[in-house]
């Protein structure tokens, strides 16, 4: 080939290139470090915030971790637990008849004044109690006396035994001994009365009422008329069969229907109305899946209204978009070549998908699905409005029962009146929860990298 | 089996007529008609965009996968019609199979890259068989010496000339009739192409060979026939010597002496 002659004269000498590129130096560097900035300023804002967030929290709710309880020791007196003998199935009895016995007996029990076994105890450390009767009842949070009931249904020989129990303190004395409480207020404005700021004095002093780890906050269900013994367990549980059934509806589901649409469907307009309609989901706010449950599960199928079933599959229905979409740009991202080379050799299109596409898709799709669930367990709106939000005392049994969520737990906790109390149950619960959040997100991290292949 | 075929000898692989590919409304081959014999190696050359690549994807339908894409024209392999309906596609790919422009070795190990088209298939009734089949195709392919230490390792890590021998191992696995290769040498150095452009050369005695090359000089080494094509059409097609000492066509002429391409 002949090189071309350079006919045209160039209109920019080398020279004067070199000058202009010098001149813009500066101006470019100093874009350059402008931006930089901006960047950097944005990170450490950022940085900061949450640094406060977390402060913030931790602060107030560490400190709920660990609870006032009272040191006693328990007599389980016969004169006061004066119950007929615990039933024994006998030989010839019907299961259903036994139980009915049982639960009679159990009844039974549940008629025996325990307080009067926390009272007599006290009174025995608290020379002046018997003045003070209605103070002294108020000394110990009134569901302790289910857990001494718990003990003799448990085992009937503890009767006229004696038992040293940590018994969780009244939730004001929790506070009082934290120090929530101002103590120079008039005896008018304190909750509690110059006898009881008397004695938990008194008794911290001789050790009694010590700080103690707070097993009520993880296996309690919630509790409104002994605030000090409110936990956790039911909206845990609550939230793990919600979660349970976003895994078992959302996930497969998810996955399959972004398999279909990006390997099997063809384009079209109406898959590309489908695809559409999906992203439009994403960006659906989660409440008004919350409408949708409560007209379609619960107004047309009868579904129970606050059960977990509802509620994991509104989540379900809010979490299918994320999952379909993060499979799609997963598979979107497997080289077309695995795809050509197994066909190439004859596989049929689903051997192709199944056989490499899917595994080399794995780690994506988990990190997607578990992100998903993520943002599920987080979700609170939605869930008020399948009526979620009620106060539900026990812990759930199955994903049908009454139940409430951890989210939704924050949320009602910290509407609670008992302000000083519960400000530091609510930043407890957060922690719970971020424990959790932070638990999943690294499950995704850790199966992102344990199968993450190249290729 | 059709007129066309009882009309040509009978040693006759792969029979093309009037072979046309659409994308969508784009012409991409325009009623391209070709005789393959067998254990032949058939070289496609031509400028990019020429058609020669989706041309030879006709072969084993893999113009099938893409999306608006439409073949018309009679197809025959071995006497039979590619576009049968009664013909499955995996019974075509398994007798056509394929070689791609880049190395693409599954992300398994080297044993399983080979044993794939095998146990797909059924191949193998016994583990002593698979690792027969997985032992020769590797030796046929001139890889044996230097994976049979390292079966268990992943076939990613190799290099990309014992990659794409990898490729063509796995090919021949399923012991196909016809090998298509696209561009197998163009991802690669001068010393890994030369161990392929020998490969080759060996391969013909059991394969019918039709690859499809950028390189003039690699198409004048391995082919016994070289077509060329410009814009969609076959311009010529030859003994692969003549073709490119006396070409017939004018184009074909300026093409193999570097006045365009």
């Amino acid at each position: 080939m002949k090189v071309a002659e350079p006919l045209i004269k160039p209109v920019i000498t080398a020279g004067t290139v070199q000058q202009k590129v010098t001149a813009s130096l500066g101006r470019r560097h100093r874009k350059e470090r402008v931006f930089k900035g901006f960047g950097l300023a944005a990170v450490l804002a950022s940085l900061a915030l949450v640094l406060i967030l977390f402060v913030n929290i931790f602060s107030k709710g560490l400190p709920a971790f660990w609870q006032s309880a009272i040191t006693l020791d328990i007599y389980f007196d016969p004169q006061v637990v004066k119950i007929s003998e615990k039933p024994v199935q006998a030989a010839n009895e019907s299961d259903n008849a036994f139980r009915q016995r049982d639960i009679e007996w159990q009844t039974e029990v549940g008629f025996i004044n325990f307080n009067r076994l926390i009272t007599d105890s006290l009174e025995k450390v608290l020379p002046d109690a018997t003045q003070h009767r209605r103070d002294l009842q108020r000394l110990v949070t009134s569901g302790e006396r289910f857990a001494l009931r718990d003990m003799v249904v448990q085992d009937t020989s503890i009767i006229g035994q004696t038992r040293t129990l940590h018994l969780l303190t009244d939730a004001n004395i929790d506070v009082w001994l934290k120090g929530n409480i101002d103590r120079s207020l008039p005896d008018t404005m304190q909750q509690l009365s110059p006898k009881m700021r008397e004695w938990v004095q008194q008794l911290s002093e001789q050790g009694l009422i010590q700080n103690r780890f707070s097993f009520a906050l993880f296996m309690n269900a919630d509790s409104r008329s002994s605030l000090a013994s409110a936990g956790l367990a039911g909206a845990f549980m609550g939230s793990l069969y919600m979660m349970l059934v976003v895994i078992i509806l959302a996930v497969p589901m998810g996955v399959a229907a972004a398999i279909y649409l990006e390997e099997f469907a063809p384009k079209n307009r109406f898959t590309d109305f489908v695809e559409v309609n999906i992203n439009n989901l994403a960006a659906v706010p989660s409440i008004v899946f919350g409408l949708l449950g409560a007209s379609v599960f619960i107004g047309w199928f009868n579904l129970p209204m606050s059960a977990p079933i509802v509620g994991g599959l509104v989540l379900s229905l809010m979490t299918l978009p994320t999952v379909i979409i993060a499979t799609r740009s997963t598979l979107k991202a497997i080289p077309p070549s695995i795809r050509q080379a197994a066909l190439g050799l004859g596989a049929s299109k689903m051997q192709a998908i199944f056989h490499h596409v899917l595994p080399l898709a794995i780690p994506g799709i988990l990190t997607g699905a578990i992100l998903g669930v993520a943002q599920a367990l987080g979700e609170a709106a939605p869930l008020l409005l399948i009526g979620m939000k009620s106060f539900v005392a026990a812990v759930p049994g199955s994903p049908f029962d009454q139940s409430t969520a951890l989210p939704v737990q924050i949320f009602l906790w910290q509407g609670n009146e008992l302000r000083n109390f519960f400000e530091a149950r609510t930043s407890a619960a957060i922690i719970v929860l971020l424990a959790l959040m932070i638990s999943l997100n690294a499950l995704a991290i850790w199966l992102r990298k344990k199968y993450e292949k190249r290729w | 089996m059709s007129n066309v075929a009882q009309d040509n000898a009978t040693n006759l692989k792969i029979i093309a007529r009037d072979v046309k590919v659409f994308y969508g409304q784009a012409e991409a081959v325009k009623g391209i008609s070709m005789d393959i014999a067998q254990n032949e190696v058939v070289a496609f050359i031509g400028p990019s965009g020429c058609g020669k690549s989706t041309f030879l994807r006709c072969f084993n339908r893999m113009n099938d996968t893409i999306e608006h894409c439409r073949v018309t024209g009679l197809i025959e392999m071995a006497g039979l019609n590619i576009h049968d309906p009664a013909l499955d596609v995996v019974q075509l790919r398994a007798q056509v199979g394929m070689v791609f422009q880049k190395p693409n070795p599954f992300p398994k190990s080297i044993y399983e890259n080979i044993a794939y088209g095998p146990r797909l298939h059924g191949l193998a009734e016994r583990k002593a068989d698979l690792d027969d089949i997985v032992e020769s195709s590797l030796r046929r392919a001139g890889l044996w010496n230097e994976v049979k230490d390292r079966l268990d390792q992943p076939g990613t890590g190799l290099s990309g000339g014992q990659q794409q021998r990898l490729c063509i191992a796995r090919t021949i696995a399923v012991s196909p009739e016809v090998i298509l290769m696209d561009e197998p040498c163009s991802a690669l150095d001068p010393i890994a192409t030369s161990i392929i452009e020998e490969l080759i050369d060996e391969l013909k005695q059991n394969f019918t060979i039709v690859m499809v090359t950028h390189n003039m000089q690699q198409a004048a080494r391995v082919s016994d026939k070289t077509a060329f094509f410009h814009l969609g059409e076959l311009v010529e097609m030859g003994p692969t010597n003549e073709l490119f000492t006396n070409p017939q066509n004018k184009r074909t002429e300026d093409y193999i002496t570097g006045r365009y391409g």
